[in-house]
């Protein structure tokens, strides 16, 4: 007889709220909840989902170093795909649905259009790490592989200003629409934060002290 | 006087489609007919359908008549674009323009502002106009009523880059402003919106220099298509569409046409202005409908017409060129943006 195994419920979960967002659009777009703007809606909608999948990416780590839990650190390669996931479905919205893969009129804008080009930026920083984010490269690297993911912060910052340069708001004189990416700007820089090296260690330390553990 | 205050501001071809010979319940009637069409040009069965509705295009009737609508002229046959602008775009429809709204006092989000815009209380309501006139005055709503009122098909060109076609009601700007009668030093007009947090629920977000407020060049205040809206679609305003009145000025983007106004204002030096105060490098004073100046971040040479899934190429001042370049002989657009 087989030996039942317990069931993943974290992967599980993990797997449940990568396709959610994508089913939940498909649902708005049939019953019509996407504005009378739909196209906008879906792409700004997607860039959104991968923010936030992005920001989780980067939560594991300190997820762990916080709270010692550590079956959270293997969900952090499908959260990283998810980004990198509904991030391509941003770029293929904006290329085809809006500019109707228009590459005369897309090529100009992406590189003359500081938002935009932020936006190719952070794509880009994404696409070694999602190439490189299965386990025969992961072995294949060693400590290259580790250097290279270290990409995913500046892709982090960058995303932040697409997103605060896409809005009518300025971001240096925090006027306008501008709340939600200084939010997520400030999620990110304090994760950045909880990974430095020493701080990271005294966490740890301090975790397991209050735990009584070692 | 009046001919001399309107002066270069009279355009040579009518740009208006006059609806107003339509009685209001066919005027309502023909516009859900356009729902139609319009649904069929969102499916994209329309989309290189010309001029077709026998409402569009120049006309010679005079703008300001007896004041009674003529009722002679029948209602074209075909159901397709049968209202539509003097280009043969057909109108959006009441629900387009009714729940996607740039209105930043209710909400950033333009799906939300049609419901918390219900409770705003637009009667009784009053309009100051005053600085530098002969007449200051305060209006009434009703008070409005006096002034010759016309409907105005015009398109309305966000600088995001959507756009749509909306039949107004109102009366022209420069009927108001003889009323008052501007002085000689008078060189701008300043408009301003309702101030009321208990209202206006976005005015409590301390990142925007409420209130709202805008402002017009008189020559393009006085200018005969710039207009006071206080109706839409053959009825009221909708609060979310800026009641109880609001300004349109079609040949510039969407934000110089200020909602919900309580206040104008003639002044000798050019008002400051909302977005100009939170990016003046971005939103510029005058802000034309120009698809060769883009916006620093982003390009305004095509748009979205809501309704529609492709991009249109936008029109130099909109598609009311003949009528308003002349305001700007002279002038770089460039640096003027």
């Amino acid at each position: 007889m087989k030996k039942n195994r317990p069931i993943p419920w974290l992967r599980v979960a993990v797997h449940i709220i990568g396709w959610l967002p994508l089913a939940l659009l498909i649902v708005y777009f049939f019953t019509n909840t996407l504005t009378v703007n739909p196209i906008q809606d879906i792409e700004q909608r997607l860039g959104r989902i991968a923010l936030y999948f992005l920001v989780a990416t980067l939560a594991v780590t300190p997820i762990y170093t916080v709270s010692g839990w550590g079956a959270v650190l293997p969900r952090r390669r499908a959260l990283g795909l998810y980004t990198f996931f509904y991030a391509g479905l941003h770029i293929l919205v904006f290329l085809g649905l809006d500019y109707a893969f228009n590459f005369p009129q897309i090529i100009p804008l992406l590189f003359g259009k500081i938002h935009l080009l932020a936006g190719v930026l952070a794509f880009s920083l994404l696409l070694p790490l999602a190439v490189t984010s299965f386990d025969y490269f992961i072995r294949r690297m060693g400590r290259n592989w580790k250097r290279l993911h270290w990409l995913i912060y500046p892709s982090g910052l960058v995303v932040i200003l697409h997103y605060a340069w896409s809005l009518k708001g300025n971001l240096f004189t925090l006027q306008g629409n501008i709340i939600q990416p200084l939010i997520w700007g400030l999620v990110i820089l304090v994760l950045l934060i909880l990974r430095l090296s020493p701080l990271r260690r005294w966490i740890s330390s301090a975790r397991r002290k209050v735990c009584g553990l070692h | 006087m009046e001919r001399k205050l309107r002066d270069g501001a009279i355009p040579t071809s009518e740009i208006t489609p006059y609806s107003s010979y339509l009685s209001r319940r066919d005027f309502l009637k023909a516009a859900g007919i356009v729902s139609a069409s319009a649904f069929l040009a969102a499916c994209g069965m329309n989309s290189s359908a010309g001029p077709s509705a026998g409402i569009g295009g120049p006309t010679s009737e005079p703008i300001r008549g007896s004041g009674t609508p003529t009722p002679s002229a029948p209602v074209p046959d075909n159901a397709q674009g049968l209202l539509t602008d003097e280009l043969g775009n057909p109108l959006n429809t009441l629900d387009q323009i009714t729940h996607y709204n740039n209105y930043y006092e209710f909400s950033t989000a333009k799906d939300a502002v049609a419901s918390l815009s219900q409770d705003l209380k637009t009667s009784p309501w009053s309009v100051q106009v005053g600085g530098l006139v002969q007449n200051p005055k305060t209006y009434g709503i009703e008070d409005l009523l006096k002034f010759q009122q016309i409907e105005r098909i015009y398109r309305l060109r966000c600088v995001e880059a959507w756009s749509m076609v909306i039949p107004w009601t109102g009366f022209e700007l420069a009927d108001l402003l003889q009323d008052v009668q501007p002085m000689a030093s008078a060189r701008y007009v300043r408009f301003v919106t309702l101030a009321d947090k208990s209202q206006m629920p976005g005015e409590s977000d301390p990142t925007y220099p409420w209130p709202y407020d805008e402002g017009l060049r008189l020559d393009e205040a006085m200018h005969r298509l710039t207009i006071i809206a206080t109706g839409m679609y053959g009825q009221s305003l909708p609060n979310q569409d800026g009641a109880p009145l609001r300004l349109v000025v079609p040949w510039k983007y969407g934000f110089k046409s200020i909602k919900a106004i309580v206040k104008i204002e003639l002044t000798e030096k050019q008002p400051e202005t909302f977005w100009n105060n939170i990016s003046a490098r971005e939103y510029g004073f005058y802000s034309n409908v120009n698809p060769n100046v883009d916006h620093p971040r982003w390009s305004q040479a095509t748009e979205r017409r809501i309704g529609e899934l492709g991009r249109r190429q936008t029109l130099m001042f909109n598609g009311y060129y003949d009528e308003v370049a002349s305001l700007y002989t002279g002038l770089d657009l460039r640096a003027n943006y």
